[in-house]
């Protein structure tokens, strides 16, 4: 066990199954970086550095660099997965699944389905979401709605570098697509994360905190805004459950509405666009399961229904915080 | 060469306001005082004002992720740029684009873009008004190496050239495309996909301005009367790296050096008219003094300019909703 980065989790996950693994390969533009050059190779390792080292371990027959071609990646990635290997196609900004969209929702999403149960796609999609970056619109959306909506792909978000380690692995060694998405702001977060090689199951969330007076639900990069209102709460006498789903597709419904059911005041936390997102699928199944246990309506706290703005302030306006979440709990407290 | 002393003053003009915006980012950038993401065009400004000088304001361009060049080219304010990457409220998009969606389209600015080979397909639409409107306007699609290998790129060639629009695709060729080499990244040749495609393509030496421009002129006099569509591979480099704080460890020493030295657009185009005696040394020197006032100036009032309110937020998603 060492302290590591969720950057370094990510990087250790790919590292040891691509050497326990030998059809594990990697595929993405500058996942290497120096292509062709006579510069530095592996001058990049990702955009922030997040397969940097992979390289010479593996040569580039095994972490690919590609021109870019986001519907050529994905596709290619969905062909050999479908034909025995098992890739991790990186797309660099999850706002770049408007060039490529076609591939995941229309033929790798769907292969299992259409084809009466034959076929088998071992893939992983890693990408990068969420704001804070000044990044601007086309930069720094969450869009993992738009994935969760599509029947045939798993789609995982892990809010810290333990999880983001064990479900990477198990992303990778799962034999359904999945897309593994990682919040820009958590590569420099850090935590305790073993050092050899383990699996976190799909569809069981986590609770990070437990308490009787309010849950809170959230995922990805919310998770610790929501254990720090926790936190906060409890100095002021109140305590609070926090359920990580860790994964939105499978859902753990269960542990969902055990943790609504327990509390009976429920704060969703999601940072993607507020129409038809995750938020509101849950608060759909918590009123249609446990409508009786409830004892106040439940809270959403999402951006609103805008575009990611550039300007700093908006941006900041515009993002879940501490101070929002804190303010929607008390007003079910 | 027939171009006047105006339009030979105007060239340098265009081109050491571009250098100067740029290099100040630069330093404003290093400084921690810009947030997001910047790519700079230094290096690069013979393109735009080779290309821009032979549009009118109603002729149109569509830009890339690199577009601050191409939006002072095409006529955008340079304090209106400089207060959107502060983003400010003043700011040319309100401060809600930031420097990647840069946008007048008062000045025929439809955009930079932070999808590589957004724009291209968007140029068609431009074209497609033109033609079917019947005026006598261009639209012009930018994009880069790496970019000519997204398939909206080869799309939107071909649909210029089955519809036979008025649209100029324009491969601003730096050699790289992030840390990768266009070597490695392009299969064949970029100019042989325009051929393919039926566009009438032609290679030109990014760093001479005249060249650019001599080519520019005869594909947009062509698209303007009717003769439809080209592409224009322009060989350049870019002085600094993909974005800023890149650590450009791709490039070698002596390579940067080259860029900074010998394929200075500006160096070049300065000998050019200075050796040819079209114009004064002086007359150079008060444009760059004049492109420095103006973009320290275009600093200090960005600094100074206040944020977007709150309300800011909400607006503009919709026109009505
Ligand atoms: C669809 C899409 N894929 C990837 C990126 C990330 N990206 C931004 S710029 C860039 C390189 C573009 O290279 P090139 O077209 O040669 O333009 P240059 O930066 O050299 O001007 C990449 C990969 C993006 N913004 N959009
Ligand atoms: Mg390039």
């Amino acid at each position: 066990m060492s302290i590591k980065t969720y950057r370094e989790a990510i990087n250790e996950a790919l590292l040891q199954e691509m050497k326990k693994d030998e059809n594990v390969i990697v595929i993405g533009e500058d996942v290497a970086g120096g292509a062709g050059t006579n510069g530095e190779q592996d001058a990049w390792g990702g955009v922030l550095g997040v397969t940097k080292g992979l390289l010479k371990h593996f040569g580039r027959e095994r972490i690919i660099d590609t021109p870019i071609t986001e519907t050529a990646i994905m596709g290619m990635a969905s062909g050999a997965a479908l034909t025995g290997l098992r890739p991790v196609a990186e797309l660099m900004f999850v706002d770049f699944m408007g060039v490529c969209f076609d591939q995941i929702l229309n033929q790798t999403a769907k292969f299992r389905y259409m084809f009466g149960g034959k076929a088998v796609t071992p893939l992983t999609i890693r990408t990068m979401y969420g704001g804070g970056l000044r990044a601007a619109s086309q930069h720094s959306q969450c869009l993992y709605p738009m994935f969760t909506h599509v029947p045939g792909i798993k789609v995982v978000l892990p809010s810290n570098p333990y999880d983001a380690k064990g479900l990477l692995i198990q992303s990778i060694r799962d034999n359904d697509p999945v897309i593994f998405m990682e919040h820009k702001n958590l590569y420099d977060t850090s935590g305790d994360v073993p050092d050899e090689s383990y699996s976190i199951p799909f569809g069981e969330a986590n609770f990070t905190r437990e308490g009787k007076d309010l849950t809170f639900i959230a995922m990805g990069q919310t998770v610790a805004i929501c254990n720090n209102v926790a936190d906060t709460l409890k100095k002021e006498g109140k305590t609070c459950t926090v359920l990580d789903l860790r994964t939105l597709s499978p859902l753990d419904e269960d542990s969902i509405l055990e943790a609504a059911e327990e509390t009976g005041k429920v704060v969703i936390v999601d940072e993607s666009y507020p129409r038809c997102n995750v938020a509101t699928d849950i608060s759909a199944l918590i009123c249609q399961n446990s409508f009786d246990s409830l004892k106040a309506g439940i809270k959403m706290v999402t951006p609103p229904h805008t575009p990611v703005p550039f300007s700093p302030p908006l941006e900041d306006l515009y993002l879940p915080s501490e101070e929002k979440v804190l303010n929607a709990a008390k007003e079910i407290l | 060469m027939q171009l006047s002393r105006e339009e030979l003053l105007k060239a340098y003009q265009g081109m050491c306001l571009i250098r100067e915006f740029d290099d100040a980012v630069h330093y404003e950038f290093a400084a921690d005082a810009m947030p997001g993401f910047v790519h700079l065009y230094v290096g690069e400004e013979a393109s735009a004002m080779g290309i821009c000088m032979n549009l009118n304001e109603k002729d149109t361009i569509a830009s890339t992720h690199r577009g601050h060049g191409h939006c002072i080219a095409k006529g955008c304010d340079v304090t209106d740029m400089m207060k959107e990457l502060y983003g400010k409220k003043d700011g040319i998009c309100g401060g809600k684009g930031g420097s990647m969606h840069i946008a007048d389209l008062s000045k025929g600015m439809l955009g930079a873009n932070g999808i590589v080979g957004g724009g291209p397909p968007i140029v068609l639409g431009a074209a497609l008004t033109y033609k079917t409107k019947k005026m006598n306007n261009v639209s012009v699609g930018f994009f880069g190496d790496g970019a000519s290998n997204q398939g909206s790129i080869s799309e939107s060639m071909n649909m210029a050239s089955v519809l036979k629009l008025p649209a100029i695709f324009v491969c601003e060729d730096n050699g790289y495309a992030e840390s990768t080499a266009r070597e490695y990244a392009v299969g064949g040749k970029i100019l042989d996909r325009g051929k393919a495609f039926g566009l009438d393509s032609h290679e030109v030496d990014g760093d001479n301005f005249f060249e650019v421009y001599e080519a520019a002129k005869h594909v947009i006099d062509n698209a303007r009367n009717g003769k439809g569509p080209a592409l224009l591979h322009i060989k350049t480099s870019k002085v600094y790296g993909h974005f800023e704080g890149d650590a450009i460890s791709y490039r070698t020493k002596e390579e940067n050096e080259r860029i900074k030295n010998d394929e200075d657009p500006l160096k070049i185009f300065k000998k050019k008219v200075i050796d040819a005696g079209l114009l004064e040394l002086t007359q150079l020197e008060n444009i760059e003094n004049e492109s420095k006032s103006k973009i320290k100036k275009a600093i200090e009032e960005s600094k100074d300019a206040a944020f977007p309110n709150p309300n800011d937020l909400l607006t503009d998603v919709y026109i009505k909703y």
